[in-house]
């Protein structure tokens, strides 16, 4: 334990430094993979922007989790239907109206992109409210399940004929049923720039990097671009948080998390609290939603099945939770390790055996090594099917944390509930020496 | 009993539960509304008995996969995110055996072990049923039992036994792990088609004033093996010493160990009747509904939960009475709601009455 704290200890910038040199390590085997695998420049430039896709999008919803979960002790496990609420209500809004022969069946309402946005936040956290009035004076558990339930509802009504398309001021409008939604407004990030006045600018930008990437580099730029604003709303998301929890409110639910009769009986209507917790992490996950899918094109409402919920609580459990530099860290490695890692080493071992074709199924795959000890076909069959496999690995991965580290990578971090430092740098040094144990900061133990 | 005690006791409710009464008030207004819509020839009676059957099969499935999730809920603690999947893992085992007794010499091993992976094999075409091949079925659900039992206690010794002094959320969230590995894992080897595992069984028409209610031959089997091992279930708990330590367990798991109950043994003894149970549950859900795939025990899982809670968490009775509502409400709401609703309305009815009665419908009696 001493081991990693001394490393994390020498790092200089505290956590800062720790997330950056984590990312920059994650950044640079996947850019050394790409180079192994023999990757053009364009290749390696999506590969960078996919990756930083998936930790922004991870490191925003494990953020908006461990207020739920690291600050105020509330399990929520519907993460997902307030992502689909998110996304849901920002397409129906910000979409263009319906014209007749186009390629999206229903239309929108036409308005503006932020207005969508601002829409489908406001949704999330209503329904958070919906959900959160009745179920919090319940048990932990049966929190847990009312809001899985609810994010399988959210996914059947958005999934049911009755919404695909109905009529509101006269316009056709509607949820685009099991069949799914097109989302054909101004591309974000049009929309963003065009709205500084920098579009033609940004395609001058887009341009330039034609020395780098010779045909059509918009796509590439625009993912790189894309990328950078998320890691952008990360950053947001932390410090909202990190201001939330440093504020008086936040040192009530932290009080909340550690004993809630005593908070009640300071005079704190815990109650009151809760749900105002619980309301703004749904609206983060709401606009999380927004921003992993608001550039995909589409949205089915089967994308919104609850192993999304479990991916980000693997992710926030990682990091551990109660700690926003370790949500941040949770997220990152999620992304990189386990939800991009197993994918990107099938890319490099198909590249490795061009020619080997994986077996249909389990049957022809075991059936050598059953006859004739030929395990080939089963390790195909394995390779090919990497995609299930890495929800078991994750699994596995889930069940060791909890036996093993339970506090996650950083250790027991719950940032305190003191408005000032209770550590002083010089204090931080002095254990540091007499025990070895604690990194200090304000975000110690 | 005067009319005027009656009103105050009415008003008391009234303002002790406002819940209730709202609910109460619901529940006439639906039912008016089901009276109307038959007399005015809406709904045909033989229609509303038909949904009112289906209900009644469906809530048997999630009432008898609910007592063992309900056993371990009480006496272990927490919530088993993983129970659909023993649920599936009980049908996979259970199935790939009927699969092999039924095609032997008229298919491919391998293929019946995997139950007819990606279409090598077809239940239709082996004629497999209650009926067409007996022998299969009750050999299938003995082995989905046991191979059940087996894989609940190799988890709790890996999984569970190591961290049981830590709090309910540690291990539901680590349930949720095995969950994971385990359903990916069924996909890895079983692949993730969904196969018809079924003959069409033979039926009977029961006459009902406008119409006909049809009941077939695997109603009929779920309606028994479920009976009876309800039934089994009760006169355990009630009538053995075994059945005695789990109530007390689930009661209070400190006094029932300084009092000399081996509390670790009545632990495996819940894995083995849950498991049991859960594994038969799986098998026989999957008889009544003709298809099998990966994914079944966990789509059942949230019903129920919804049915455990709905009974109140620890009554096996609860569980039974909780899964026929949910069932009964998922088939019937279709009377009043879209029929894409159908699943909403049973978590819906679940989380109203969480708030109208968190403590479920049998509550404070626990395991019996």
């Amino acid at each position: 334990m001493s081991v990693r704290d001394d490393l994390a200890a020498r790092i200089p910038g505290g956590d800062t430094g720790l997330i950056l040199s984590i990312l920059l390590i994650m950044y640079a085997a996947y850019v050394l993979v790409g180079v192994g695998l023999g990757y053009s420049l364009r290749g390696q430039f999506n590969t960078i922007a996919v990756l930083t896709f998936y930790i922004a999008v991870f490191a925003m919803l494990a953020l908006a989790l461990n207020l739920h979960w690291g600050y105020t002790g509330l399990f929520n496990i519907g993460i997902v239907g307030f992502m689909a609420i998110g996304i849901y209500v920002m397409a129906f809004v910000s979409k263009p109206l319906y014209q007749p022969g186009g390629a999206a069946q229903v239309g929108g309402l036409g308005l503006p992109i932020i207005v969508g946005m601002i829409a489908g936040t406001v949704a999330a956290a209503l329904v958070g409210l919906v959900v959160a009035l009745p179920a919090l004076r319940l048990r932990a558990d049966y929190l847990a399940i009312v809001t899985i339930a609810m994010s399988e509802i959210v996914r059947f009504s958005f999934l049911s004929g009755e919404l695909q398309q109905f009529r509101l001021f006269g316009e056709r409008v509607g949820f685009g049923g099991g069949s799914g939604l097109i989302l054909d407004f101004t591309n974000p990030l049009e929309a963003f720039f065009g709205f500084f006045g920098l579009w033609d600018a940004y395609l001058g930008f887009v341009d330039s990097f034609q020395v780098l990437v010779p045909n059509n580099p918009k796509p590439v730029v625009d993912g790189l671009v894309y990328g950078v604003v998320l890691l952008v709303f990360v950053a947001a998301f932390y410090w909202l948080l990190k201001r939330t929890g440093e504020s008086p409110f936040g040192r009530v639910l932290k009080a909340i998390r550690e004993d809630e009769d005593v908070a009640n009986s300071l005079g704190k209507n815990t109650n009151r609290f809760k749900i105002k917790a619980f309301m703004l992490g749904c609206a983060l996950m709401g606009l999380a939603g927004i921003l992993w899918l608001m550039t995909s094109g589409a949205v089915t409402p089967n994308f919104f099945r609850p192993r999304i919920t479990f991916f980000v609580w693997i992710a926030l459990i990682i990091g551990g939770a109660g700690s926003n530099t370790g949500s941040v860290l949770g997220g990152a490695v999620f992304a990189a390790l386990l939800y991009q890692g197993p994918r990107y080493l099938k890319n490099l071992i198909d590249a490795a055996l061009p020619n080997a074709s994986a077996p249909s199924g389990f049957g022809p795959a075991i059936a050598p090594l059953v006859s004739n000890v030929d395990p080939t076909p089963l390790l195909l069959y394995t390779i090919d099917s990497i995609r299930q496999l890495q929800l078991v690995f994750m699994g596995l991965v889930l069940i060791w944390l909890m036996h093993n580290r339970p506090e996650g990578m950083l250790g027991h971090r719950k940032e305190t509930a003191a408005g000032i430092p209770l550590t002083a740098s010089q204090a931080r040094d002095k254990t540091a020496e007499t025990d070895g144990g604690t990194t200090g900061g304000e975000a110690d133990e | 009993m005067g009319i005027s005690e009656t009103y105050t006791r009415g008003r008391e409710l009234a303002v002790t539960r406002p819940g209730s009464v709202l609910l109460g008030l619901v529940g006439v207004v639906l039912l008016f509304d089901l009276l109307v819509s038959l007399a005015t020839g809406a709904q045909s009676l033989s229609g509303v008995g038909s949904l009112v059957w289906d209900g009644l099969m469906r809530g048997l499935v999630v009432g008898l996969a609910g007592v063992g999730l309900s056993m371990t809920y009480s006496i272990l603690n927490f919530a088993n995110f993983a129970h659909g999947d023993y649920i599936t893992a009980g049908a996979f085992s259970g199935w790939a055996t009927t699969y092999l007794i039924a095609g032997l010499g008229r298919a491919d091993v391998g293929a019946l072990l995997l139950v007819g992976a990606s279409g090598s094999v077809f239940g239709g075409t082996l004629g497999i049923g209650v009926t067409g091949t007996p022998v299969a079925v009750v050999a299938g659900i003995v082995v989905a039992g046991i191979s059940t039992v087996l894989l609940a206690l190799l988890i709790d010794r890996t999984v569970f036994k190591p961290i049981r002094d830590e709090d309910g959320i540690t291990l539901l969230i680590t349930s949720v792990g095995v969950a994971f590995a385990l359903r990916y894992l069924m996909q890895f080897v079983f692949s993730s088609s969904v196969r018809g595992t079924t003959a069409q069984p033979p039926s009977l028409s029961l006459y009902l004033v406008d119409g006909a209610v049809r009941i077939n031959a695997h109603d009929i089997a779920l309606v028994v093996v479920a009976g009876s091992l309800m039934l089994g279930v009760h006169l355990l708990l009630q009538l053995t010493k075994l059945g005695k330590a789990m109530r007390a367990m689930a009661d209070n798991e400190d006094l029932a160990q300084i009092t000399g109950i081996p509390t670790e043994r009545v632990v495996r003894a819940v894995w083995v009747v849950g498991g049991g149970l859960t594994g038969v549950a799986g098998y026989i859900f999957i008889l009544w509904k003709g298809t099998l795939g990966f994914n079944d025990g966990w789509l059942l899982l949230l019903l129920i939960f919804a049915a455990v809670i709905l009974g109140g968490i620890g009554s096996i009775y609860g569980a039974i009475v909780g899964g026929l509502a949910i069932g009964l409400t998922a088939s019937l709401s279709v009377i009043w709601i879209p029929s894409s609703f159908s699943r909403a309305a049973a978590f819906f009815v679940m989380i109203v009455l969480l708030l109208v009665k968190p403590e479920g419908l049998f509550s404070g009696r626990s395991t019996a």
